[in-house]
């Protein structure tokens, strides 16, 4: 439970601190990108129609996960949507040998960096959801099963 | 553990197991109530987690604004500059272009035209490397309803070059279908003399710019002519008066009046946000060949492919040129080729002598003086020294590849430092020193607030302000540079003279500038950025840094007569 409200507060304020930005966009940050799929983060970046939707997923995404890993509400899709979002933040930026970042780091990385270790904590909560114990799922689950009887 | 405390634990644990059993009485026993409070109190268990969250980012968003609110100190628009859109039903110019060389065709693509051959490799380089645009770029650049009807050069590939590009108005590569060629003309004069061109752009070595401005204005024809405007002194006042007189559209080829930056630096200065500026200090850093005017030599060059006779200027200048070298014991900085002698590295790289060039002050100086010029409107400096030498180049050049300037400004209580070498590229900006504030300036700005500044002092001492940290930065588009980029080129995005950034699309300067050109003839109206008297300005700066490298003495601009004056020697 204490790791899913972690995760959720780090999801969550990454969203809202970008709510609260009008100007934010993700564009120095694909452009940033480097590694193999560079060329399809650039493309996002480019396409002023890819951009915005970009944006747009990313922000609402992030403050989605965050509440629903906090509140525990179907945070069991929290998680997988959390997971599918790190993964795009590991690929587009992956630390391996020989990649140069503009985006300041504060730490070193080789190939596992936090996004990776945010992915492993999120698939722990995938395999064993507190949210059924403690968190509005408590309820969503009661009624689904209730529904299916 | 005491004995009292023995006792409370043992009755705290009985609390706990209370709960527990109570909870098993519960569900044995199944009141709804009691169990509802209980799934409620674990569903909803992390949503004061939410108010801590609110309550974090209402804090920080307080402290942030605290941080931030210097608006009492240092407020600036949200203006960036945009570009108008041509004007409708404007009439097509028809252009004459005199000099092909490397600036030349670089004019022509700016206004829409380049050769099959170059079009070609960007199209292949583009096959070969998806980031590289330029193909596309260059076939979206806007028409701006101008057609080449005439080309000049005395250089044969260069002059087929010129019209292979002109007839190129498909924007194509070797394979695609040419439009009408522009005719060809031998002497520049003939081609001033067509009735189907309007207006003239002027890309020849420097020993020519004035003359044919000149020539130019009093056959009615429009003139954009390279920097700077003039090689010799006389001959500034001479193309002034005359482009006065003729009324014709001029600008000078000072492509930097069209960095979106400087739009900005310009709104800083007015504002007076930097304080009194004592200091200017502006850059030329280069270290490869191209930069130092070594340019190739093409293979087609020789004295049958090239008339050397136009190439040696018109004997008025020359003998403007000669009256002023010999009369000052310069004749050390003449030749050392005698002028009818035959020599490709001279015609090629004509950069390198005197008896073509202007040298750095002329070249690259002009471009950091009309900088500030357009930003500062400082005017002709009161006094030029100079210093400098052939420190790395020995390579029988007459100009100097390392070179200092100081102007001073006495009536607006400032220096400006111009300061140069060949043989460095060490990044060097634009820096303009105020007493609150410095402003470094290039494709992209920063402002760093003084420690020792009165107007940012309170906001200093509250710890909002931190000094000479970047506390302004003012970023046009996006930051990366094109990979593809040459040194050159990169070395010109950084000065800010290749792209500018506007309404958010990305712009080559070159294309700007001669657009706003362009557009001036169509609306006599409209005023060019870089006009006669800005280019006079820039002349007479120029050649008071050259003449006082050459004659080793300071030299003063005497305001009222016009003229340059000679400082005494001590």
């Amino acid at each position: 439970m204490v790791l899913r409200v972690l995760i959720g507060w780090h999801f969550l304020y990454e969203g809202v601190v970008k709510i609260l930005n009008p100007n934010w966009s993700a564009y120095p940050y694909l452009m940033d990108s480097d590694g193999f799929l560079t060329g399809f983060f650039h493309w996002l970046a480019n396409d002023p129609g890819l951009l915005a939707i970009s944006n747009y997923i990313n922000v609402f995404g992030l403050t989605l996960i965050g509440l629903g890993l906090i509140l525990g509400c179907f945070s069991r899709l929290a998680s997988i949507g959390g997971i599918l979002f790190l993964l795009l933040y590991y690929l587009s930026h992956p630390p391996f040998i020989g990649a140069e970042y503009m985006m300041p780091t504060e730490g070193s990385y080789l190939w596992v960096d936090k996004n990776l270790i945010e992915i492993g904590a999120l698939m722990v909560l995938v395999y064993f959801p507190t949210s059924h114990i403690i968190g509005l799922d408590r309820y969503i689950n009661k009624f689904l099963t209730r529904n299916k009887q | 553990m005491l004995p009292e405390d023995k006792t409370q634990s043992q009755e705290e644990n009985n609390k706990k197991i209370n709960p527990s059993s109570k909870k098993k009485n519960n569900e044995e026993s199944a009141l709804p109530e009691s169990q509802g409070r209980r799934d409620a109190l674990k569903a909803l268990a992390t949503v004061p987690v939410l108010g801590a969250l609110a309550y974090g980012v209402y804090k920080k968003k307080k402290y942030d604004k605290t941080l931030k609110d210097v608006s009492d100190v240092f407020s600036l628009s949200k203006d960036t500059a945009t570009i108008a859109p041509l004007q409708p039903g404007g009439k097509q110019i028809r252009l004459g272009i005199i000099g092909c060389g490397i600036r030349g065709k670089q004019l022509l693509r700016g206004l829409g035209f380049a050769t099959p051959d170059y079009l070609q490799g960007l199209i292949d380089s583009s096959k070969k490397d998806s980031k590289d645009t330029r193909y596309d770029e260059f076939r979206q650049q806007e028409d701006l309803n101008v057609v080449l009807t005439g080309v000049y050069d005395i250089f044969d590939t260069f002059a087929e070059e010129g019209g292979t590009a002109g007839a190129n108005i498909h924007r194509e590569g070797v394979s695609g279908k040419a439009g009408t060629a522009p005719k060809r003309y031998r002497h520049y004069k003939e081609m001033l003399q067509a009735d189907d061109i309007d207006a003239v752009v002027i890309a020849t070595p420097d020993h020519w710019h004035s003359t044919m401005a000149m020539e130019a204005a009093k056959a009615g024809k429009h003139v954009y002519v390279e920097k700077p405007l003039s090689w010799t002194v006389p001959e500034t006042y001479m193309v002034r008066d005359i482009i006065r007189q003729t009324g014709v559209v001029f600008q000078l080829g000072h492509q930097g009046r069209q960095v979106d930056s400087y739009h900005k630096a310009k709104e800083i200065l007015d504002k007076n946000l930097l304080g009194p500026v004592t200091l200017i200090e502006v850059c030329t850093n280069r270290n490869d060949p191209n930069g130092a005017w070594v340019y190739d030599i093409h293979p087609t060059a020789n004295p049958q492919t090239i008339d050397w006779k136009q190439f040696e200027g018109d004997p008025e200048r020359i003998k403007e040129y000669m009256d002023y070298m010999t009369s000052h014991n310069l004749v050390k900085y003449v030749g050392p080729d005698a002028r009818d002698k035959f020599s490709l590295e001279r015609f090629f790289r004509w950069r390198c002598w005197w008896d073509y060039s202007t040298g750095l002050s002329g070249d690259l100086l002009t471009h950091e003086y009309d900088a500030i010029n357009q930003l500062m409107g400082v005017g002709i400096p009161h006094s030029a020294t100079s210093s400098g030498g052939i420190y790395f180049f020995k390579d029988g050049r007459t100009v100097p590849d390392v070179l200092q300037t100081t102007f001073e400004f006495p009536d607006k209580n400032l220096t400006l430092l111009y300061s140069a070498t060949l043989a460095s590229a060490r990044d060097r900006g634009k820096v303009i020193m105020g007493h609150d504030a410095s402003m470094e300036v290039g494709d992209t700005l920063t402002v760093k607030i003084d420690g020792w500044s009165t107007r940012y002092k309170e906001k200093i001492e509250q710890g909002i302000i931190k000094p000479n940290v970047p506390f302004y930065t003012y970023v046009p588009g996006k930051s990366d540079v094109d990979a593809i980029t040459s040194a050159t080129e990169l070395y010109f995005a950084q000065r800010g003279l290749l792209y500018s950034y506007l309404g958010g699309k990305r712009y080559d300067t070159t294309f700007l500038h001669l657009r706003e050109w362009l557009e001036c003839i169509r609306n006599r109206d409209l005023k060019p950025s870089c006009d006669i008297d800005a280019a006079f300005d820039e002349a007479i700066a120029a050649h008071m840094g050259t003449r006082a490298y050459l004659e080793g003495r300071t030299m003063y601009w005497d305001k009222d007569k016009e003229e340059i004056v000679r400082g005494e020697i001590a």
